[in-house]
């Protein structure tokens, strides 16, 4: 037995590596890891989620139950614009985590209002789109393709509102309490929570718009 | 006001949930007038209900598990019965009920009785294993486990109020939908395996931070013990199995509620959809259960064999291997589908490729008995009745994964005696072992040794004659969820299955009986070691039960059975007993978000199942508030001193001769 001591002194070769070194020599990692990463991991589980409603449009997409179809509904401008606002949200999120690196409070208030304004802006852009489509008879219970596109692209959608309230929060706990460590780490959660929601939009603007406005 | 809820909700007219829910509510309302005259609430509140220690909520977890364990067989017997008596006849369960029966058994017992129970030993033991304090999100693991809690509540109402999901434990569409169960019986399946899902993935993400993450010095992942590798893998597929389970539930929830057609006959719906989806988290699900069982056999055996654990690299192989092709064979549930050839063959060939690494391990037990001496205690009883029974369930998976076959015997009992070989055998063997094995350092006293063995014995004859006849009955031709039938020749077998089903009543009554004897006599059943059954790994090198804060000081791991190696260093080095340097310890501070957050999810599931929608806003507003006020507190952490930490330690060190200190060597 004592024998694997030497056998493997260093045999660790996915470590994943933190900033601090690998765990096995340094023992227990620091908080800011453990949450970063076990929040890494949430958003692999979410983006599973979404992949089954991806699998599910996928599936779906050509059963219109004789109603109208991707090319028929998607307005490729809109979902541009949607996609600017989100991209730029993105980047003042950056710009706020930045912000909190330095815990320089005016800038990260600022860039977080400005990402705000962005998300705001996208959930508008994308809830006169679904008003417009139910409007117009091609509501989520029109037919299969319908419910698939409105569920997984408001299942975005959802998130984007989850991520507004949280950001919101945010920006509470940092005026009330200053750049903690605790709400540090909670700003990079956010950041990483809002960064995956782009991923996310990206396959959806590809998936579901692209692809779908092609039949 | 109360949306679909009136007086009509409440069977009246129907003796049997009456009359068992009237008794349930007495024992409940019994233990809380209990805990209030006797002054137990604020124990409970402070200690338990509130508690982040991960050891506390992998005993809740545990608890959850073998209260619904009694209601999951009761299930079980009300069936056997039945069928027992139902030739040429309606038997006492009318056709609804029995439907309700054998969906809320299956339910229960997946979700409620292996899940809680793989997932509370996982709590309680993984962060020992690993040699630290906690595990990474403890505020979060309370708010899992309460969830989990949630959804066992919501089921349990249904039989008082309205009716359980009578479309089987999986809710095959169409049947499940609004129209041909218009009733509120699958949304409670529904809302109940949502709110509990999150729950899970919540356990999941938790576990597997804390196993990559969380670990002491020198514990590299090539010296953990096997439990901790089957944790790792079980929780990997728990993050990427159960949100399918989620993204499937919440559509058919959209064509239950808003009328959308993912699953639905009409308007282009897919139902072979739900199967795919459905089973692309079950098939892993199965893994999720039976992989900490083989973690748990593997610390049992080797424990018990006086042995390290044969072919441990091996044996870390086959279980990443397991975790990856279990994602590969979900369409072996449904060969019937039509996929043709070509597919079902693959799948077929994943299948019984996936028996290959369970074969290994297999073997790499049997190789640790061998030249072991081997002690046949408890837990090494459950190992090696485990060991025979799996690998009979084992088979005739194989021969369920030939396609050909499959199309003979699916939905045949020989399936039903299949899953119940396998889970019964494995998953529920394990979990006794796991429960007897680690009963005292959980407590800091031993289960009877006699009463156990007795409930083991029945436990396993009473599976064999339980579940053997179905394997014939498969084969005669008896199809799954019969509420009567009219063929002579199966009536012996079912009586036979009943007596079976009785057999292991009698071993769930010596279970109960061990439990009450043993707190009674837990004086002389006392373990003051720490160290029970001479273990190998380093949750016997602390007291029993652990400190709040598991070891004074972590220790230093120098390689595999890493307290084996402590122990036989301090015998070769006649240690001196030097003081440690003890060292201020920072906890996380109780927090009652988890039941808070439960109780309004509990509000919201149960609003939405009977349409409530004002109280469903009210649920929903409850539960995030909840997490706000969580994120607001300025403390989450207290700090125990280090003159504490010293006497807490000196005290436990006091019965463990054979040690220096917990952490030293």
């Amino acid at each position: 037995m004592s024998d694997t001591t030497i056998a493997y002194p260093s045999s660790d070769p996915r470590q994943l590596r933190s900033t601090t070194g690998a765990a096995a020599r340094s023992g227990p990692a620091s908080k800011r890891v453990v949450t970063g990463y076990g929040f890494w991991i949430f958003i692999l589980s979410d983006m599973v989620m979404f992949s089954a409603f991806f699998a599910t449009y996928a599936v779906l997409l050509g059963q219109t139950a004789g109603g109208p179809s991707g090319r028929d509904l998607f307005d490729l401008r809109n979902v541009a614009i949607e996609t600017g606002f989100l991209l730029a949200s993105s980047f003042t999120c950056g710009l706020a985590s930045i912000a909190a690196e330095t815990r320089s409070a005016i800038w990260f208030q600022l860039a977080m209002a400005v990402t705000c304004i962005f998300g705001l802006g996208f959930l508008a852009i994308e809830g006169s789109e679904f008003a417009s489509l139910v409007g117009r008879g091609a509501g989520p219970t029109r037919s299969a393709f319908l419910s698939a596109f409105f569920t997984l692209v408001g299942c975005h959608g959802l998130h984007v509102s989850a991520g507004i309230l949280w950001l919101l929060t945010m920006m509470a706990q940092v005026f009330a309490k200053g750049f903690r460590a605790d709400i540090q780490r909670r700003i990079l959660c956010f950041a990483l929570f809002w960064h995956a929601l782009d991923i996310i939009w990206i396959a959806v603007f590809t998936v579901v718009y692209l692809i779908g406005s092609a039949r | 006001m109360l949306g679909k809820l009136n007086w009509s909700a409440i069977p009246l007219d129907q003796p049997i949930p009456m009359i068992t829910s009237g008794v349930v509510a007495l024992a409940i309302l019994g233990v809380l007038v209990w805990a209030v005259v006797r002054g137990h609430l604020p124990y409970l509140w402070e200690e338990w209900i509130t508690s982040v220690d991960h050891k506390r909520i992998g005993v809740m977890y545990t608890l959850l598990a073998t209260v619904m364990l009694l209601r999951g067989f009761a299930d079980a017997i009300m069936m056997r019965s039945q069928q027992a008596i139902a030739y040429h006849s309606q038997g006492y369960l009318p056709p609804e009920h029995f439907n309700q029966i054998f969906s809320a058994h299956g339910t229960i017992m997946i979700f409620f009785v292996a899940m809680p129970f793989v997932i509370g030993l996982m709590n309680l033991v993984v962060p020992l294993q690993l040699g630290v304090r906690d595990v990474a999100f403890p505020t979060l693991n309370s708010v899992g486990f309460w969830l989990t809690a949630t959804g066992a509540l919501l089921v349990n109402i249904s039989l008082v109020i309205g009716e359980f999901a009578r479309t089987g434990w999986l809710p095959f569409p169409p049947l499940s939908e609004l129209t041909y169960s218009p009733g509120v019986g699958v949304d409670y399946y529904l809302w109940s395996l949502e709110i509990s899902g999150i729950g899970t993935l919540v356990a999941g993400i938790n576990l597997v931070t804390t196993v990559l993450k969380i670990r002491t010095k020198g514990m590299n992942y090539l010296r953990m013990p096997m439990f901790c590798w089957t944790t790792l893998a079980t929780n990997l597929l728990i993050v990427a199995a159960f949100p399918i389970l989620t993204a499937t539930l919440a559509m058919l929830i959209l064509d239950r509620y808003l009328g959308f057609h993912f699953f639905t006959n009409e308007a282009g719906g897919n139902m072979m959809m739900f199967m795919n989806l459905i089973w692309a988290w079950g098939h892993p699900e199965v893994y999720i259960l039976v992989l900490p069982a083989f973690g748990i056999f593997s610390e049992v055996v080797s424990t018990f064999s006086g042995k390290p654990l044969f072919g441990y690299r091996s044996m870390v192989l086959a279980t990443m291997a397991i975790c990856v092709i279990s994602f590969m064979v979900w369409l072996h549930h449904f060969f019937t589908m039509g996929a043709g050839p070509d597919v079902n063959a693959i799948f077929g060939i994943a299948s019984m490729i996936i028996a290959v690494p369970t074969g290994v391990k297999i073997y790499n037990w049997l190789f640790t008995m061998y030249g072991g001496r081997v002690r046949f205690e408890t837990p090494m009883l459950w190992s090696i009745g485990f060991m025979v029974t799996f690998i009979i369930g084992g088979l005739t998976g194989v021969l369920l994964a030939v396609p050909p076959a499959d199309f003979l015997l699916h939905n045949s009992l020989f399936l039903i005696a299949h899953f119940h070989n396998v889970i019964i055998g494995g998953v529920l063997f394990g979990a006794f072992a796991g429960y007897t094995y680690w009963f005292p350092k959980a407590f800091g006293f031993r289960l009877h040794d006699g009463l156990g063995k007795a409930a083991f014995w029945f436990w396993l004859i009473g599976f064999y004659v339980a579940f053997m006849p179905l394997y014939v009955l498969g084969f005669l031709g008896m199809t799954r969820r019969m509420q009567h039938y009219d063929v002579a020749e199966w009536r012996p077998w079912l009586i036979v299955a009943a007596g079976g089903a009785v057999l292991i009543l009698i071993g769930i009554v010596f279970q109960i009986l061990q439990l009450i004897v043993s707190i009674r006599r837990r004086e002389e059943l006392r373990d003051r070691t720490g160290d029970p059954w001479n273990g190998r790994s380093l949750e016997w090198a602390t007291a029993s039960p652990p400190p709040v804060f598991n070891f004074a000081i972590l220790p230093e791991v120098q390689g595999e059975d890493a307290f084996w190696q402590q122990k036989l260093h301090s015998q070769r080095q006649d240690l001196e007993k030097r003081e440690p340097h003890y060292e201020d310890i920072e906890m996380p501070r109780n927090s009652p978000t988890g039941f808070v957050c439960a109780f309004f999810a509990t509000v919201m599931g149960f609003a939405l199942i009977w349409h409530i929608w004002w109280m469903v806003v009210a649920g929903f507003v409850g539960a995030v508030a909840t997490f706000v006020v969580f994120a607001w507190r300025d403390h989450d952490e207290y700090i125990i001193p280090a003159a504490e930490v010293a006497r807490i330690d000196r005290a436990n060190l006091a019965g463990r001769p054979a040690l220096s200190s917990a952490g030293g060597a």
